[in-house]
């Protein structure tokens, strides 16, 4: 299994991810993260799709069906060169003797602590997948009391966009 | 126009109009609570409504009346029960790619959520069975949304829409604007074949010394009979057509190969497996035509075209793949394609003529003083002749309906492929008829698929629907009992459908206002038919009594190769393949 991220602008009305949802789950496509969220122009989303599929065949087919969608406009693959990101917020038990350590350790990876309390912390942490588990591992020894995750972010690297006309969509004809 | 000179009208009203502009003549419906407002403008308007006696009739219908005509069928519900009652023809729909437009009301948009009274939430249950659908909770919005509906409906890769209308948004009040243009970005198939695909697939099919056209229901929808014969004529390609596709080459032509598959031809299964080249068109490489995938047509390239991309490399790899409608498709093909340089087919031909004169599609002769339900179809195909329309139930009769009768010209057959839906005939016979008043529409059909929808021959007398209804009955389930036969001990596990003992058909039929006759007899045969053909002013039911043993031949059994293909049990055929070398 080998995980790819696509990009997906789609219309910005009612039922959109509910339709893309019931896509991959009728035709039987595994998605590791799946979010959306508005772009600037305000009938259009962008969604950004990580899945997991055995191969090239595979993933075409999850672009083709995912096109047939009359709401969704346009699809590109993003490589491993692109900026990807992941937010996660992490509790963390943390009494008055650790939280000077637990501090050190969220500076150290950029993080933030974004609430505290007499007890526990929490912290706000943006990055790869990989940043956000050592992070993580880093954190467990104090105890971990719950966490939340936003799902992937991705944009292309440089000045190259979705829109752009040079960059041909997967299956989206003109 | 501004919206100042357009009338004001209630929803209901817009949704009427809207559906006239959209030059709609039938719907096939049933009305209720939220669907109600509609019905008060459509009292008053050229649209033909047929209350059907259950709304499942309604989709069904629909669908006959499109595949029989080409426009787009349409049927109408209201919320919840009425809506949910659809879904089983929009999947059928769906599967076979037949444009219907589905209406239905729903609570109020201010109710939606609440569990209200007949409140389904039919958008999201036709999500995965729809090409696509609507919600429409504002008067304004309606008539865009039944303008797109056909839209999508009718092009590309045709298929259902539905749109589903809030109560408020029937009640509310707008100016009528029918756009004069619709926007849908993200939807805009292609329709023309790329010139070099073609030109790649020209020098292929020249390179090939077994070649074998794999022509889908994608031809008939693109209405590319004529390309297809041209095609045909100018390469001497022969051809098999699937289920789907009977009519879009002729049945008695001697390069049409039959039907491939499950209960395919021998020559066609031969050819496919034998193959060098498939020329693929309108097609998706459907479970039911290749068997174990792994060893279909095994040394073939394979050229596939077809207007949906996603259908394109889903289940077979492609050597040539071409995103088109089949009409340009086959028309450019015929073009670009020089028979002059094309390798000589002759050693080909005579193998798979060998095959088709050796393994005709038999049956075996009456006993148990019963009827042999294949000689009865074959009759009936003789007697009625080519140019009927014929549609079918699902099960035993729909595969000897596709191999006995005349299939000789586009438009004149409907069948449930995909889907396999019991219960497709007589409704879809219903739709074929209105659509076609001045044809004759038999419908064959099971004992089994007559009992899940007959309700609508009383539509059918009611609303001067003359339709002939032949009724295939074994007693059983036949189908599933064959297969109970082969692969499951003989143990008839809920099969026996007791038909001998009720319904009484005739009666049933006579009920529901139509003429009914009974055949029991060989010599019946042609005379029951004779009648029925002479009877115009009202439906006419044939109940032939046939023998429950009777197997679909040839096989080749669920999820094994088919190179396994037998044609009577443990019988497999000679391939004698020495003959084309």
């Amino acid at each position: 299994m080998k995980s790819h991220t696509l990009s997906v602008l789609v219309s910005n009305r009612p039922g959109v991810l509910a339709r893309v949802a019931s896509l991959f789950s009728r035709r039987g496509f595994n998605i590791e993260s799946l979010t959306v969220g508005p772009t600037l122009d305000p009938d259009i989303s962008r969604m950004t799709v990580v899945v997991q599929v055995e191969s090239a065949l595979a993933l075409e087919q999850i672009v083709k069906q995912l096109a047939k969608l009359i709401e969704v406009f346009k699809i590109i693959e993003l490589d491993s060169s692109s900026v990807d990101r992941e937010m996660m917020l992490i509790k963390v038990h943390a009494p008055e003797q650790h939280r000077s350590a637990i501090i050190d350790v969220v500076r150290l990876f950029r993080a933030h602590a974004v609430d505290v309390g007499s007890d526990s912390m929490t912290v706000e942490v943006t990055g790869s997948v990989d940043k956000l588990r050592a992070l993580v591992e880093l954190l467990l020894p104090y105890g971990i009391i719950e966490t939340a995750t936003s799902g992937h972010v991705a944009l292309i690297r440089g000045a190259r966009s979705i829109t752009d006309k040079k960059r041909p969509a997967l299956v989206k004809r003109s | 126009m501004e919206a100042n000179d357009n009338p004001v009208m209630t929803g209901a009203q817009a949704l009427i109009a809207s559906l006239e502009h959209a030059g709609v003549e039938v719907i096939f419906g049933v009305p209720g609570g939220a669907i109600l407002p509609v019905y008060d403008p459509l009292y008053d308007s050229k649209i033909r409504h047929i209350l059907v006696r259950h709304e499942q009739g309604a989709g069904h219908a629909a669908e006959g009346y499109a595949q029989t005509s080409g426009k787009v069928g349409v049927c109408m519900a209201t919320s919840g029960p009425g809506a949910t009652n659809l879904v089983t023809a929009i999947a059928d729909a769906f599967l076979d790619s037949v444009p219907i437009v589905a209406i239905t009301g729903q609570v109020a948009s201010t109710s939606i959520g609440t569990d209200a009274f007949q409140e389904a939430d039919i958008r999201g249950i036709t999500f995965p069975i729809t090409k696509h659908n609507f919600l429409v909770t504002r008067a304004e919005d309606i008539p865009t949304a039944v303008k797109e509906a056909f839209h999508i409906a009718s092009t590309g890769r045709p298929g259902p829409v539905l749109v589903d209308v809030t109560k408020d948004a029937m009640l509310g009040t707008a100016p009528f604007v029918w756009p004069k243009q619709i926007e849908l970005p993200g939807y805009k198939p292609t329709t023309h074949p790329h010139v070099r695909q073609i030109k790649e697939a020209a020098k292929v099919i020249e390179d090939a010394d077994r070649p074998v056209l794999y022509i889908g229901g994608g031809v008939i929808k693109a209405k590319a009979a004529a390309e297809l014969a041209e095609l045909v004529e100018a390469t001497g390609i022969p051809v098999v057509q699937t289920l789907m596709a009977q009519g879009a080459f002729p049945s008695s032509h001697p390069l049409n190969l039959g039907m491939p598959g499950m209960h395919g031809t021998v020559a066609a299964v031969g050819a496919l497996q034998r193959a060098d080249l498939l020329i693929a068109i309108g097609t998706r490489f459907d479970d039911r035509v290749t068997g174990k995938l792994a060893s279909f047509a095994p040394n073939a390239k394979v050229i596939h075209a077809d207007v949906d991309p996603a259908e394109i490399g889903k289940n077979r790899f492609v050597d040539v793949p071409i995103v088109g409608d089949a009409k340009p498709v086959l028309a450019d093909l015929a073009k670009a394609v020089s028979p002059e340089k094309m390798r000589d087919l002759s050693g080909w031909i005579h193998y798979l003529e060998g095959l088709k004169s050796r393994y005709p599609v038999g049956w075996e002769a009456d006993t148990q003083g019963k009827l042999s339900p294949q000689q009865v179809i074959k009759r009936l195909g003789e007697i009625v002749g080519p140019d009927a329309i014929y549609i079918t139930g699902v099960g035993q009769h729909q595969m000897w309906a596709t191999h006995f009768l005349p299939h000789e010209r586009a438009g004149r057959w409907a069948s449930s492929g995909g889907a396999g839906t019991m219960g497709f005939c007589v409704p879809a016979c219903m739709g074929a008829k209105v659509a076609n008043p001045d044809s004759v529409v038999w419908g064959i059909d099971g004992d089994g698929c007559f009992q899940m929808t007959n309700q609508e021959i009383t539509t059918c007398s009611l609303n001067d629907i003359p339709i002939k209804i032949a009724i295939m009955n074994n007693n059983v389930l036949g189908m599933v009992r064959q297969w109970q036969t082969l692969f499951y001990d003989q143990r008839y596990s809920a099969t026996n459908l007791f038909t001998d003992r009720l319904p009484d058909f005739p009666k049933l039929a006579e009920a529901m206002g139509a003429h009914a006759i009974r055949v029991t007899k060989p010599e019946e045969i042609d005379a029951a038919i004779n009648e029925a053909m002479s009877i115009n002013d009202r439906p006419v039911v044939i109940e032939f009594q046939v023998m429950k043993d009777a197997m679909v031949w040839p096989m080749v059994a669920a999820g094994t190769s088919n190179d396994e293909i037998k044609i009577a049990r443990d019988l497999a055929p000679q391939w004698n393949e020495e003959e084309w070398v």
